[in-house]
């Protein structure tokens, strides 16, 4: 691990100063940073240990929930008012990581963790998002756990959390805090394309915070599903997963969400699978019609290829869930 | 009262649960100074220039290790075969295999060695490398580096027998690298006192580890103490001492200090041996009624460029069923990695997924139960050898297992059998070990409060060896548990063979068995009790073991549910029998056969080292890309142990039990994945994709 210096700002305006420094890096959870420290990919030579911030709360307002940035993933997911008004997050939460690393783990940590790319992971491996312009080790590589949508030719690495496909889905806006005033963006536009600078990772500014995630807590969200799959029953990145929410009156679905994880390079929004699906009667068939038109773009590789039809599979079978009202 | 066959708790379960075993690394010793192995980037070539005055000049450091500057040793190997391998212990510039040690650094605390270590910038001459065993295919070749055996053999005639064949089958098999990933990493502490060498070691052979130590520092063995008391798991990677130890010992020698050398999760992959990427190719036919007529079976494993392991996959083949025409061949490729080993059941668990999986397919087109093929072609006595069994229970485990799981239930075809969302699948295979025995000594010692010391050099993997050892010798000192004190995992106390091949009962059992009857002995005649009295004895391997052939059998079958759209694999129950001789403990009996199982659903279904094809580094370098299983995939295992007597295969009647758990369960899973969906995958692991579309 690289020698580095640390502090715990104990106020904002503190924590703005510090990590606006070049070189500085936000500690919460630690359970990426320390992670990546100790494996040489990340290397800063501060770290500025949030934990003294109050932004811990997970408060429950009229129309939203507001979830602090310090809040734990375990305090999240087992809330009752999550539970009960968000269960598609509730569920990706608990479907990522162990208990462990949930306790550890933050709101904000989870929506900024890195890559889980075994080339970004290897530092004898060229990477464009650790060594901007050393190459992209995996555009050639094993890429069954990489991304099919969103690449680029610099980078293909798939965004791993689960949180942030349930928030994708239920339009969840990220409430960020600098010296210069507090700004919101909403989640889907919150993360960025690796295009060619795959080393930026979202719109997050230096010396600027993210303070809380506010999920509306409307009636379509409260009938909402994530369904994981994976190389194992639990502790492992998904190989493609979905977060879906459904308003179906009499029989037609008058709203839809639809979110994909494991397969982008950000959690992965799905406009046209909304589209095909509103206005159309709740059938399997409607379901299975939108659901193809899901990565109709996808940047497939013979080790990935199979998560375009798993992934529209694995819409299909979340739809029922959420239509059938099934457990 | 007898303690043996008894379940009774571990003996060393509390020091476990409470932390106090004191395993290799945990040692407190005095002034020690921290290691770590700086590995290569590349995975051929030659090093042309290593920037070191940073990493030299860094907080903390003592010294830095360099093939320029490392003391001279010998890293060859003085006998042929596998229980040696060659080593890099920085003796030349040349890069044989990705993340190959290409310096130690040692520093006064860990995390400043692990920072110097990253200051040291390395200039290579790469060469092309050939990384996996496909870019080498034309070039494998026999290597009679095989153990138990000749790497070929030939009996009856395959060509007449296949040609008679009614049903004939010809497919290929393939098992990927997979490494041990023991919860304990390996971890040696090294110290000299003048020349005498100690070493603190993470191993399953303590005596190997002295003899390899002897001859790569080239002093006398009665210089050299091996020490490992308690092994957080070893499943054949650490069967043979590794770079490190000797690395360790090295930088030892040079500081002046002892040196603590812990390996890394990631260099658990390249720096102490994997389990080789098998291509395996069987023929079989069977006649209408289903007699086996002929088998093929040709073993291709990979190895590296400098030393060879043979995996021995075939070896079952021989004896596996009753059928007059057989041909085993094993043949190596040697390309840029490094060198296989021993991985818990080497040969027959990669083995068995070929031949039972071939078995499952021919009963299949021979419109058979898979179980009944296998009834039909029953291997009374053992056709390779012509010998009889010692004892064989098979046909016992075939039926109390059939029993149990309710295999009658089984619709014969494909696809036949649903359950909402999920295909359900029943497959069975024949599970197999050989029963390994070697020399051993021990020694029990009568103290004057009553309490006896009984002591062997031997190992404890976890596996219970305190425990049964204890309970053997209680037994045969005729006195209660609580009044013997078991003690292992030093040199200095009687040797032992390594604690591979599932032979540490069969071997030292029957030297403890043999000490504390010698002691009792003694005591009988003996009146003043106020000194220790002392009974030493070595015992041979069984006088019957060339008269018969020794084995274990067992039967595993398994429930298998796949989800139709989504390809999800879970295996949703395993019913086992396995017929192992005489069982000590049931207890630490089940916890084996049962871990067994767990890492044959590992293999079957997960494990899989990926490595680059075009750099040789490894891509599943931490155990969240490296998959064993989680509780959650590990459903509800009923394992029958059948009583066996066997009065030839040693003297205490044992077989042997850590590793024919692993042995046919990953043919079962496949064989009812098979069953479940109509899909036959014959390349491990089954993952869903290979099930979707």
């Amino acid at each position: 691990m690289n020698p580095f210096s640390y502090s715990r700002p104990a106020t904002e305006q503190e924590a703005f100063a510090a990590l606006a420094e070049p070189g500085a890096s936000a500690l919460a959870g630690g359970t990426t940073l320390v992670d990546l420290m100790r494996l040489e990919v990340m290397r800063p030579d501060k770290v500025v240990d949030l934990s003294a911030l109050p932004y811990a709360k997970i408060e429950t307002r009229a129309s939203s929930i507001m979830l602090g940035a310090l809040a734990s993933n375990t305090d999240v997911a087992y809330h009752p008012d999550v539970v009960a008004k968000l269960p598609a997050l509730a569920d990706a939460i608990r479907s990522g990581a162990s208990g462990q690393i949930r306790n550890m783990a933050s709101v904000s940590g989870n929506l900024l963790q890195r890559t889980r790319c075994s080339y970004f992971r290897d530092p004898a491996s060229p990477c464009n998002k650790r060594a901007p312009g050393s190459g992209c080790a995996a555009l050639e590589g094993f890429t069954r756990m990489h991304a099919v949508v969103g690449t680029s030719n610099d980078c293909i690495a798939a965004h791993p959390s689960d949180m942030c496909v349930a928030l994708a889905a239920l339009d969840a806006v990220v409430h960020l805090k600098s010296k210069a005033g507090a700004r919101t963006v909403k989640l889907v536009e919150f993360h960025t394309l690796p295009d060619d600078h795959p080393n930026i990772e979202s719109v997050l500014q230096p010396g600027e915070l993210v303070t809380a995630i506010e999920v509306p807590t409307t009636p379509l969200a409260a009938k909402s599903r994530y369904v994981k799959v994976r190389d194992r029953a639990s502790y492992a990145f998904a190989l493609a997963s979905a977060a879906v929410a459904l308003d179906v009156q009499d029989g037609t679905i008058k709203d839809a969400r639809v979110a994909l994880g494991g397969v982008g390079t950000k959690p992965w929004r799905e406009a046209l699978v909304e589209q095909a699906l509103v206005g159309q009667p709740a059938t399997q068939a409607t379901f299975e019609a939108a659901a193809h038109q899901a990565l109709a773009k996808a940047d497939t590789r013979p080790d990935n290829a199979f998560k375009v039809p798993l992934a529209r599979r694995v819409i299909v079978r979340t739809l029922g869930l959420v239509a059938g009202g099934a457990k | 009262m007898k303690s043996v066959g008894t379940p009774i708790d571990r003996i060393d379960a509390k020091k476990k649960v409470t932390g106090t075993a004191t395993y290799a690394a945990d040692t407190d010793v005095t002034k020690v100074a921290h290691a770590v192995i700086l590995t290569s980037t590349i995975a051929k070539g030659t090093i042309t220039g290593m920037d070191l005055q940073t990493a030299r000049h860094a907080p903390g450091v003592l010294a830095v290790l360099t093939h320029l500057d490392a003391p001279r040793v010998f890293t060859g190997k003085k006998a042929p075969g596998p229980g040696a391998r060659i080593l890099q212990l920085l003796q030349s510039d040349v890069v044989q295999y990705a993340d190959q040690p290409i310096a130690v650094v040692v520093a006064d605390t860990l995390e400043r060695a692990q920072h110097a270590a990253t200051q040291i910038a390395v200039r290579y001459a790469p060469e092309a490398a050939v990384a996996t065993i496909e870019q080498a295919l034309g070039s494998a070749y026999t290597s009679k580096a095989i153990v138990h055996g000749e790497p070929d053999s030939n009996r009856g005639n395959f060509d007449t027998g296949f040609g008679a064949a009614k049903f004939k089958l010809e497919a290929t098999y393939q098992t990927p690298n997979e490494n041990h990933n023991p919860m304990e990493p390996h971890a040696t502490i090294a110290m000299w006192h003048g020349d005498e060498l100690t070493v603190y070691d993470a191993t399953q052979g303590i005596f190997g580890v002295r003899t390899r130590m002897s001859e790569i520092f080239g002093i006398p063995k009665d210089k050299i103490r091996v020490i490992d008391q308690f092994v957080g798991g070893g499943f054949g990677c650490k069967g043979t001492p590794w770079a490190h130890v000797a690395l360790a010992a090295m930088a030892a020698k040079v500081v002046s200090r002892p040196v603590k050398l812990a390996i890394t999760r990631p260099q658990m992959f390249t720096l102490v041996g994997h389990r080789p990427h098998t291509i395996q190719t069987i023929k079989i036919g069977c006649d209408a009624e289903g007699e086996l007529t002929a088998i093929r079976h040709d073993v291709i494993n990979e190895t590296s460029r400098f030393d060879e392991f043979v995996e021995p996959s075939a070896l079952q083949t021989r004896m596996l069923y009753a059928c007059p025409n057989v041909i085993t061949t094993h043949k190596v490729v040697k390309i840029d990695a490094p060198t296989p080993t021993f991985m818990r059941a080497p040969g027959e668990s990669s083995g068995t997924f070929a031949i039972e999986s071939a078995m499952d397919e021919l009963a299949y087109m021979a419109k058979l139960d898979p179980l009944e093929l296998r009834l039909r072609n029953y291997a009374v006595t053992d056709p390779q050898m012509a010998k009889s069994f010692s004892s064989k229970s098979l046909k016992q485990c075939y039926e109390a297992a059939a029993k149990k799981f309710g295999w009658a239930a089984r619709k014969p075809a494909p696809r036949a059998m649903h359950d909402g969302h999920e295909l359900v699948g029943y497959g069975m295979a024949t599970a197999t070990y050989p029963a390994n025995q070697q020399p051993a000594a021990a020694k029990a010692t009568a103290k004057p409060d009553g309490t006896f010391l009984v002591q062997a050099g031997t190992q404890d993997l976890g596996t219970g060896t305190y425990t049964v050892m204890t309970q053997l010798a209680a037994d045969a000192l005729e006195v209660p548990i609580d009044k013997v004190t078991f003690e292992l995992g030093d040199s200095t106390l009687p040797e032992t063979p390594v604690s591979g091949g599932s032979m540490t009962v069969g071997s030292v059992g029957p030297a403890v068995k043999a000490a504390c009857e010698a002691l009792k002995a003694k005591l009988a005649g003996t009146v003043d009790r106020s000194k220790d009295i002392v009974a030493e004895v070595k015992t041979e391997a069984s006088k019957d073991k060339d008269l018969y052939s020794l084995h274990s059998f067992g039967a595993q079958l398994v429930e298998v549910r796949v989800d139709e759209d989504l390809g999800i694999i879970r295996v949703a129950r395993v019913v086992s029998a396995f017929a192992c001789g005489k069982i000590l403990n049931p207890k630490t009996a089940n916890n084996q056969f049962v871990g067994g199982i767990v890492w044959g659903i590992g293999m079957a279904l997960q494990e899989d080292t990926v490595r680059d094809r075009r750099t040789g580094r490894i891509v599943t370098r931490d155990l969240a890309d490296y998959h064993v299983p989680v509780h959650a995939d590990i459903p509800q295992i009923d394992v029958i142990s059948i009583d066996e007597k066997d009065d030839h295969v040693n003297a205490i009647g044992t077989k042997g039990i850590g590793e024919i758990g692993i042995t046919g369960i990953t043919a079962s899973i496949a064989n009812a994945v098979f069953h479940a969906t109509g899909k036959r995958v014959r390349e491990l692991p089954i993952r869903l994709d290979k099930l979707l579309g």
